[in-house]
């Protein structure tokens, strides 16, 4: 066993010393093998991280939110609807809810209007999200101004803004009463933007959609599992950006690993019957070049998912950012959490390191066995 | 010492281009003497070294080892016959006898470029698994030996004909091999690197080790120090004398 | 006898440190840094617990249905609550005219919907 250790540590060396004889070629590897494996490993914890946050953070949204369909987009829904809703059995509660949409032209961005139903404000008065404050550089106490569909300008005065510290939730939105959205909106007092609907017994939730469907047919339940998977699929590994950057990756690692097992140059053919001759056994041989490959793997893997791991879950996400916020004035500025699948990093793992060593055993293993005498006759 | 009983060994048979390259030898080899295959190129000398250094085996025809050249440690010697017979046995353990058995000096010396003299001529001992501060003292001491302890961090291709020569020496010296090999030692080398080649030869006599040398060159199969001179000729013995 | 006595000895000579004993150190370094990683993810995923908490307390109480994260059109910023067939309002195969729609594919049930179509 001691002999054994002694013997693997002497090839090591040799690996080592013969790698760095060619070291411009062998970092420039490591440091494009990396760079795929920082991709990748970036994507990946990105998406699961969302995710996992994602289905947290929206266990708190309604069991259901129903909606209008009008010539297949969605439409204010009456609020004579809550009336039959209230009145299916199981059903707890049913309330209007009010948002709406506002293009800000003055800075390029969208809001999200919302009328908190727990907690009212008094008229003319708006709590603004943590983004409007940056984007706007508004605060509490200032005036903003909206324009109405009737073209007045309307003012408010911001009272209040939502905490930093909810603005992956909360970045654009403003709260607004009842009466001042219908007014700034237009929206006629018999309806709302959608309904929200509570049961009393989780398992029957799909059943009384159903039934909702059934009773006013123009309307489109949504529960909170499909808003759930809805971020599941966003933030998907089959997700646009997500399958680019995949394929870019596996292109890149398909033409180097190729190049690797295209086979081996007259001069290292040459370094393997000599050490042939001079007593290596060919798994010796194949012992070097195994070394090398999870060598040179290994160390891309860690330097990779290490890097990865620092570029989302310290800098959130710097290099994602400008495909993140696309067009978007207002972005919010959120910590991602770090919930990381040591699963995923073994698959990982054995995506990368493994093909490599083995592109890199492969032609050696027909080098391995050509006759120590080559040298001699060459 | 070594013995080779009507030796034949073929290339590409049943082809086209099928030669013989070596065809019915025999010889016996004594221990602790310089013997040199003399003889022209493409004579077959060098296929001859080949097979009596374990990296091939003959079409036909036997070769045996005394056992003492393998050591005490050897699987192989472990019988109770005083000669082993080698032509028949797997890959794997001509590996070990030429590994434990031979030093090879190849022609050109065909050292491992781009890693250190101290990397090369530890090369040999990996495969054997022995502690790494033994080897190296063992290299440290060969490096003194063939003064090249100042040259030991220097990669091979900085060195002169001279410095290359001794470092292959040294690599072939590794494992103690009772027997040395050299293929065409002196090809590339001036006269003067020649002779001092065949002197660190006579050094090598002194201390016991049995030499076994192909060449053409009149500077090796004329020396002073050399025992037995045989003759090679399209594979076959053609004369002997010492 | 010629140059082959022992020269002045010069240096050390031999490897100064294996260079099998740095590559190892780097191996376990880089494994006890991934298992650091994995440490690092797990202290901080129970520190952000109670943040988590209150972001879920805050969709409770503003029931809201979606992460701010897209705001640069209707159908990304609420995706959830996106029209049957807003991200595809050109043709189910379009190519997206947002950038975020590039990454936010449209929603489960609005892929089945289309399905059909193409």
């Amino acid at each position: 066993m001691r002999s054994w250790i002694e013997k693997q540590r002497s090839i090591l060396d040799y690996t080592l010393a013969s790698l760095l004889r060619r070291k411009g070629k062998n970092f420039s590897l490591l440091f494009v093998y990396m760079l795929v494996v920082f991709i990748l490993a970036s994507a990946m914890f990105f998406t699961s991280a969302m995710k996992r946050e994602a289905s947290l953070i929206l266990q708190g949204s309604p069991e259901m939110v129903v909606q209008r369909l009008l010539m297949g987009r969605y439409d204010p829904i009456p609020l004579d609807y809550l009336k039959t809703i209230r009145n299916i059995r199981g059903v707890i509660s049913a309330d209007a809810r009010l948002w709406g949409y506002y293009f800000d032209p003055t800075v390029g961005a969208n809001y999200t209007f919302m009328v908190p139903h727990n907690q009212p404000l008094s008229l003319q008065n708006i709590i603004v999200g943590s983004g409007i404050v940056r984007s706007r550089k508004v605060g509490k106490g200032d005036i903003m101004s909206f324009r109405a569909p009737d073209g007045k300008v309307r003012s408010f005065t911001i009272t209040g803004e939502i905490s930093a510290s909810s603005e992956l939730i909360s970045a654009d939105l403003i709260l607004i009463s009842d009466t001042d959205f219908r007014n700034l909106f237009g929206l006629n007092g018999s309806y709302a933007t959608d309904l929200v609907v509570a049961v009393r017994n989780q398992q029957e939730l799909s059943t009384i959609a159903r039934k909702i469907t059934e009773l006013l047919p123009d309307t489109r339940p949504i529960i909170r599992a499909e808003m759930v998977r809805t971020y599941d699929s966003v933030f998907d590994w089959r997700g646009g950006m997500v399958i680019v950057l995949l394929l870019m990756a596996l292109l890149a690692f398909v033409i180097f690993a190729s190049e690797k097992a295209s086979g081996l140059s007259a001069e290292e053919r040459r370094e393997i019957g000599i050490l042939k001759a001079i007593g290596w056994e060919t798994s010796d041989v194949i012992a070097v070049k195994t070394y090398e490959g999870a060598l040179v793997s290994f160390f891309s893997f860690a330097g990779g998912v290490l890097l990865a791991y620092g570029h989302i879950f310290f800098s959130a996400a710097l290099l994602f950012a400008p495909a993140l916020k696309g067009w978007s004035v207002l972005y919010p500025n959120f910590r991602i959490t770090p919930f990381i699948d040591p699963y995923q990093v073994a698959i990982l793992f054995f995506l990368t390191v493994v093909p490599y060593t083995v592109a890199t055993i492969i032609p050696s293993w027909r080098a391995a066995i050509i006759d120590p005498d080559s040298v001699m006759r060459s | 010492m070594i013995s080779l009983t009507n030796v034949c060994k073929g290339f590409n048979l049943g082809k086209l281009n099928a030669f013989t390259a070596v065809d019915g030898v025999s010889l016996s080899l004594e221990g602790n003497r310089i013997t040199v295959l003399k003889g022209p190129s493409g004579s077959g000398k060098t296929t001859l070294l080949s097979l009596i250094g374990c990296m091939a085996r003959p079409t036909s025809g036997r070769i045996t080892l005394h056992k003492n050249l393998l050591g005490k440690n050897s699987f192989l010697a472990s019988g109770d016959k005083p000669d082993v017979e080698i032509t028949s046995l797997p890959e794997r353990f001509l590996t070990e006898i030429r590994r434990l058995a031979f030093g090879f000096i190849f022609q050109q010396f065909n050292l491992v470029k781009g890693i250190t003299v101290i990397e090369n001529v530890l090369l040999p001992s990996y495969p054997l698994g022995k502690k790494h501060a033994e080897v190296r003292k063992r290299a440290g001491e060969l490096l003194d030996t063939f003064g090249l302890r100042a040259r030991a961090r220097a990669k091979v291709e900085w060195l002169s004909g001279g410095e290359a020569q001794r470092v292959a020496i040294a690599r072939a010296m590794m494992n103690d091999p009772p027997v040395i090999i050299a293929d065409e030692p002196t090809a590339h080398l001036d006269s003067k690197l020649s002779r001092e080649f065949m002197d660190i030869i006579a050094l090598l006599k002194n201390s016991g080790k049995t030499t076994i040398i192909a060449s053409h060159d009149p500077l090796v199969f004329d020396a002073q120090v050399v025992d037995r001179v045989i003759a090679v000729r399209d594979g076959r013995i053609d004369e002997e004398g010492t | 006898m010629i140059n082959i006595m022992p020269q002045k000895k010069t240096g050390e000579g031999g490897l100064s440190v294996r260079k099998s004993t740095i590559a190892l150190i780097l191996l376990a370094g880089g494994v006890l840094l991934i298992g650091l990683m994995f440490v690092h993810a797990a202290l901080q995923r129970q520190a952000d617990a109670e943040e988590i908490a209150q972001l879920t307390a805050v969709v409770k109480n503003l029931e809201l249905t979606d992460l701010c994260l897209f705001t640069e059109a209707r159908y990304t910023r609420h995706l959830s609550q996106a029209d049957m067939f807003s991200a595809f309002q050109d043709h189910p195969t379009a190519l997206e005219h947002f950038p975020t729609g590039s990454i936010a594919g449209p929603p489960e049930n609005i892929r089945r919907l289309n399905e059909k179509l193409d």
